[in-house]
């Protein structure tokens, strides 16, 4: 009787491990939700053979996942600060190099009746003001900073609402429940979320910039498609991407 | 048109259908035990097979992450085994689902246990069946409606388990990526009209399986007519 038990979950085990088709895994910060889903299409349309698996949410959560081993093939951190920590302990075999610089913006909802260009005052009218939580998210740094630095911030730190990854914190603004959010340029120029709203574009000196560096993680160092991949990033095609979403390159001004 | 990505469905329903089917072996054998045993340690067992039930699933997925990733006492005797890590993989999400679902099953088995007359167990007993035949075929034929009562409620409560899955499993397409979690990511991404679709479909999927449960208990309950 035990060894029929045992048997079947063996096999129920074993049936999962079936057709697994060779594919790129992708860790990246979600502020790359947008641009990296184009690049990754139109890098999967010149080789159909590879499949590029996108996963996005916060570089902290992600460096913390990649040091537990999760089985990420590349990892696109929204600063230098992961990626760098990342190749110091061995957890990425490339060392890290830039391939975006990115901007934040002040968003709101068109029907919300503020005007965003009333920055900082904008945020004493708002009741909630949604950022990413700067503990693991760069962005969510970044907008610390700018509120430190517009010397709002702790009259406005009871109002924050912190989304786990930009994303979140753009989608608490999108959905209307929070007034006002700060949020990376490229959410706001999404095509989901020009429809709806207006932002305020946050000049560049209140915050220090967002530097975004990637590499190849332990998991996908010998892997061909990975390396293609990771080179096509800084190809032309996918720079022109980039930039189409509000972010500079390295090298351009 | 918008595509549609079943994946995370038929993950969904992958994990659901292991799970209950490990969940029912393991539920016979604890539950044959708990319900015919009178033994004081049996209520600090029932109480701990109870805990899923009330702890918040992230503490039971925070200690399944200390204990299944590589430095974890049960993740390296995984890795030693099989070569493979069980966070972040399909099966460490099915030995978090089993766990997370255990009430789910062993509740109702025992109850059924419970509930078989005991005339009827001692006459298979005297008529000379052993141990095994008497459970096979006397006690569960006779407690139908228990298991099938389990089996629901396992397979539901692990379809719709989120805050262990999020912690062991991360979000990964084609192997962790269940429904609950494709649904919140779609959310994030402010994709409303895949999270409309995914939502809609587990609700009446939830319903139909529910209102199933719920007209085969009604015809199956043998003992309160008498």
């Amino acid at each position: 009787m035990f060894k029929i038990y045992l048997f079947s979950i063996l096999l129920l085990f074993g049936l999962h491990s079936f057709c697994r088709a060779e594919l790129i895994r992708v860790y990246a910060a979600a502020d790359l939700q947008y641009a990296l889903k184009e690049i990754a299409d139109l890098y999967q349309r010149e080789h159909p053979e590879d499949k590029v698996e996108l996963i996005f949410g916060s570089s902290g959560k992600g460096a913390a996942q990649i040091k537990a081993g999760a089985p990420y093939h590349l990892f696109f951190s929204a600063d230098m600060k992961y990626a760098e920590e990342l190749y110091k302990e061995g957890y990425l075999v490339t060392k890290p190099k830039p391939y975006a610089v990115g901007r934040i913006v002040v968003w709101v909802r068109k029907d919300s009746g503020l005007d965003p260009s009333k920055f900082p005052q904008i945020l004493l009218e708002a009741k909630k003001i949604a950022i990413a939580n700067w503990e693991h998210a760069p962005y969510g740094r970044a907008a610390k900073e700018v509120l430190q630095n517009y010397e709002v911030f702790d009259r406005v730190k009871d109002k924050l609402v912190l989304g786990e990854n930009v994303s979140q914190a753009a989608s608490f603004v999108y959905s209307g429940a929070a007034e006002v959010g700060i949020i990376p340029l490229s959410h706001a120029i999404s095509e989901n979320m020009k429809k709806v709203g207006t932002y305020f574009l946050i000049p560049e000196n209140k915050h220090s910039p967002i530097v975004q560096g990637y590499g190849i993680t332990e998991a996908g160092k010998n892997l061909k498609g990975v390396k293609k991949f990771y080179e096509f990033v800084l190809s032309p095609k996918a720079r022109e991407i980039l930039k189409k979403y509000g972010f500079m390159v390295p090298g351009e001004k | 048109m918008h595509e549609i990505n079943w994946l995370p469905f038929w993950l969904t329903i992958k994990l659901a259908s292991i799970t209950t089917f490990l969940l029912l072996l393991i539920g016979i054998l604890l539950s044959y035990y708990l319900a015919y045993n009178r033994h004081k340690i049996n209520t600090i067992i029932e109480a701990l097979l109870s805990l899923p039930l009330v702890l918040p699933p992230t503490v039971l997925g925070f200690y399944l992450l200390i204990l299944f990733n590589k430095q974890g006492l049960i993740g390296t005797l995984w890795y030693k085994i099989f070569n493979k890590q069980l966070v972040f993989h399909f099966e460490g999400l099915v030995v978090a689902s089993v766990i997370y679902s255990l009430p789910m099953m062993v509740h109702p088995l025992t109850a059924g246990f419970r509930s078989v007359p005991k005339n009827l167990i001692e006459a298979s007993f005297t008529l000379g069946k052993s141990r095994l035949e008497t459970l096979i075929r006397v006690i569960l034929p006779n407690m139908k409606a228990s298991i099938l009562t389990g089996i629901v409620l396992s397979f539901a409560h692990t379809v719709g388990e989120f805050g262990v899955a999020v912690m062991v499993g991360g979000n990964i397409e084609g192997e962790t990526r269940v429904v609950s979690i494709a649904i919140y990511s779609a959310v994030e991404s402010m994709d409303y009209k895949t999270a409309h679709i995914y939502a809609l479909i587990l609700f009446f999927m939830s319903f139909l399986t529910l209102l199933a449960l719920y007209f085969l208990n009604k015809k199956w309950k043998p003992y309160d007519k008498a």
